[in-house]
């Protein structure tokens, strides 16, 4: 069994180590930074730590403030807060002007569980990846969030990173291969590929496991960078299984299922299954029971692979 | 003007008012007669050119360009620290038109300071043009900071001020807002964060022209109390005719001695300003003049004697 960890356990340990290299580098959080682990910065560098209170369209206003004065912006708060509210903002006072600003929130998703629906953000990378400029990250793990971290300060210019609540099997390594913009094949397949994103990996990595047992081998993908997204070896792998089946813990409406099916449509049309949020709302729950009365568990993955192999041509 | 944070002065007005507001000193070293005449010149020059570039455009804002025109004027004529050839120099002033509609007047001051040709100002709004509908700092020199979505642009210059506190920098931030804009609460979530902040670096003008589009700003959503409204979210706050060069100066000059909270200057004004059938007329907040409207305006801005 895998170890369990936080993704945003990650962020806040990224942020000291970050922090420690680069005195340019500033933190805002609205009022949740125990939360999302931002606050773990103020630790070390207070005086580089702000908390605005609880105003986000604000803090992405001074955040893009900061930005075109030179400095690195981090600004974090729960998903729902950190795109849904300050959308608008994050248009136009820092997409517009490719300013350098990361936004990384935690409770992405239906794992975020009992706080319910308010609290559930399930449409968060549909509204990021649609503003230009911006890119989008969502990692497997508490080891690939650190490795995000040290990748997106490099590159100047907006990010979204969602990271989630809970804790989640660390499936990665220091050694693990991790580039921006590139997947990563998990496990080597021909009749089928599972693609996923974020947290799911794991799911998709045990559905996998299942299928051979039927065997049925089929090819499981990460896909941590959804913009840009690897275009190539999406089309590479469904060249070769003729057949795609997504996963992620965000709404099939413009999430990575939407991401994959405009790669395949224009360069390699083939049929696709997508697992996720089926245009609904959240409840409160568990997240092991809002996995499954949501269709996006084991069992569920294994079903769309068979009847997304049964209409190959 | 040239007087920065931390001289002994300040220290002395601390002790002296411990609100670190000081009042006002009229006096001719902030501004003297022979510089007046010289903005009031440059203010009827920007006004016709504003005139002119609506009207070869075909479309923008002339009320809030023509309203907000002695405050901006004064910000490049003696105000701020600029240099033309050195836009993104470090060590400078800057402005966010928050209210980014205005960007006209904005436009017109930055070309006669030589931030790019004179010229250019032929091709506001069209294809191909630096000078987009809306202020993008990307695509036009001097221009410090994108804006035209009203309620966002003094969060920016709060995080501009920010920056320079964090990086013990003493360039100062100047932001302009209107007062419909300030119906928006992200203008109050940013005032809370100045003030909380003690952004003293800071020094806003609310351009109170009591008008926005769709008619009086109290008709539409009062009440309009702002003096009492920022005093009690921390601010210094000086009302002034924000057509008087005297007063624009001296109220930056006391803004610049103060200390501890930012400031906010409500400078009253007048939709239109300087064009009398543009003046409190609200047909002029987003259309241009045209044909004879344009030679009328025109003339009367080079009649208007000082
Ligand atoms: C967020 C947003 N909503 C609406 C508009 C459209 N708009 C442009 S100007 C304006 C009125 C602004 O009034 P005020 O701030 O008083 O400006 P002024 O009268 O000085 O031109 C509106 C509603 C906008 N630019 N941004």
């Amino acid at each position: 069994m895998a170890e369990l960890k936080g993704t945003r356990d990650g962020y806040g340990e990224a942020l000291i180590e970050l922090g420690e290299k680069d005195s340019n580098i500033v933190v805002l959080d609205a009022d949740l930074g125990s939360s999302t682990r931002a606050r773990k910065f103020a630790t070390k560098f207070p005086e580089r730590y702000f908390n605005v209170g609880v105003a986000e369209q604000n803090m992405i206003g001074i955040a893009s403030g900061l930005a075109c004065t030179g400095k690195t912006v981090f600004a974090s708060t729960f998903a729902i807060f950190a795109t849904g509210r300050p959308w608008e903002q994050i248009r136009n006072s820092v997409c517009f002007s490719n300013l350098n600003v990361k936004i990384v929130a935690s409770h992405g998703g239906i794992t975020v569980g009992a706080d319910g629906a308010s609290h559930q953000s399930l449409e968060d990378v549909a509204i990021m990846r649609c503003i230009p400029n911006m890119k989008v990250i969502v990692p497997c793990d508490y080891e690939e969030t650190k490795k995000t971290m040290r990748e997106i300060v490099k590159v100047k210019g907006p990010y979204y990173i969602r990271l989630g609540r809970a804790k989640y099997p660390v499936l990665t390594n220091p050694d693990t291969p991790f580039e921006v913009g590139k997947g990563h094949i998990f496990r080597k397949g021909k009749h089928v590929t599972i693609i996923s994103t974020g947290t799911m990996l794991d799911h998709a990595l045990k559905a996998a496991a299942q299928l051979e047992k039927q065997d049925v081998q089929a090819e499981v993908m990460h896909i941590h960078t959804i913009k840009p997204i690897d275009a190539e070896l999406i089309a590479a792998s469904a060249k070769k299984t003729r057949c795609v089946v997504t996963v992620e813990e965000h709404s099939v409406i413009g999430g990575l299922g939407s991401a994959v099916s405009e790669v395949l449509c224009s360069c390699c049309p083939v049929p696709v299954e997508r697992i996720g949020i089926q245009d609904k709302f959240g409840r409160s729950g568990s997240p092991e029971v809002l996995i499954k009365v949501y269709n996006m568990d084991v069992p569920d993955i294994v079903e769309a692979a068979k009847k997304v192999i049964q209409k190959k041509d | 003007m040239k007087e920065k944070r931390l001289s002994i002065d300040f220290f002395i007005v601390n002790e002296l008012d411990a609100q670190g507001l000081i009042s006002p000193e009229w006096s001719n070293t902030v501004i003297d007669e022979k510089k007046i005449q010289h903005l009031k010149n440059t203010a009827q020059k920007v006004r016709r050119k504003i005139i002119e570039i609506l009207g070869r455009a075909g479309s923008g804002h002339p009320g809030g360009s023509l309203s907000s025109t002695e405050i901006i004027v004064s910000l490049y004529e003696g105000i701020m620290d600029v240099d033309p050839s050195q836009p993104r120099k470090m060590q400078r002033d800057r402005l966010v038109l928050s209210k980014g509609h205005s960007c006209p007047a904005l436009y017109v001051m930055l070309a006669f300071k030589g931030f790019f040709p004179v010229e250019d100002l032929d091709h506001l709004r069209q294809w191909g043009s630096h000078l987009q509908g809306h202020p993008d700092m990307k695509s036009t020199p001097g221009v410090d900071m994108s804006s035209g979505s009203l309620g966002q642009g003094l969060s920016a210059a709060c995080g501009i001020a920010l920056a320079a506190k964090i990086d013990k920098r003493d360039f100062w931030t100047y932001c302009i807002i209107g007062d419909g804009e300030a119906q928006e609460g992200q203008i109050w979530e940013a005032s809370m964060f100045a003030a909380h902040n003690k952004l003293d670096n800071l020094i806003v003008f609310l351009d109170f022209n009591k008008q926005q589009i769709e008619g009086r700003v109290d008709e539409i959503i009062g009440p309009l109390q702002y003096e009492e409204k920022w005093k009690s979210f921390g601010w210094h706050v000086q009302t002034i005719d924000g057509h008087s060069f005297k007063e624009i100066f001296h109220a930056v000059d006391t803004a610049k001695k103060s200390r501890f909270k930012p400031f906010m200057i409500i400078a009253n004004t007048v939709k239109g300003k300087g064009v009398s059938f543009m003046e409190w007329n609200l047909d002029f907040h987003g259309t241009a003049p045209k044909g004879t409207e344009i030679e009328k305006a025109i003339s009367e801005i080079n009649d208007s004697a000082f």
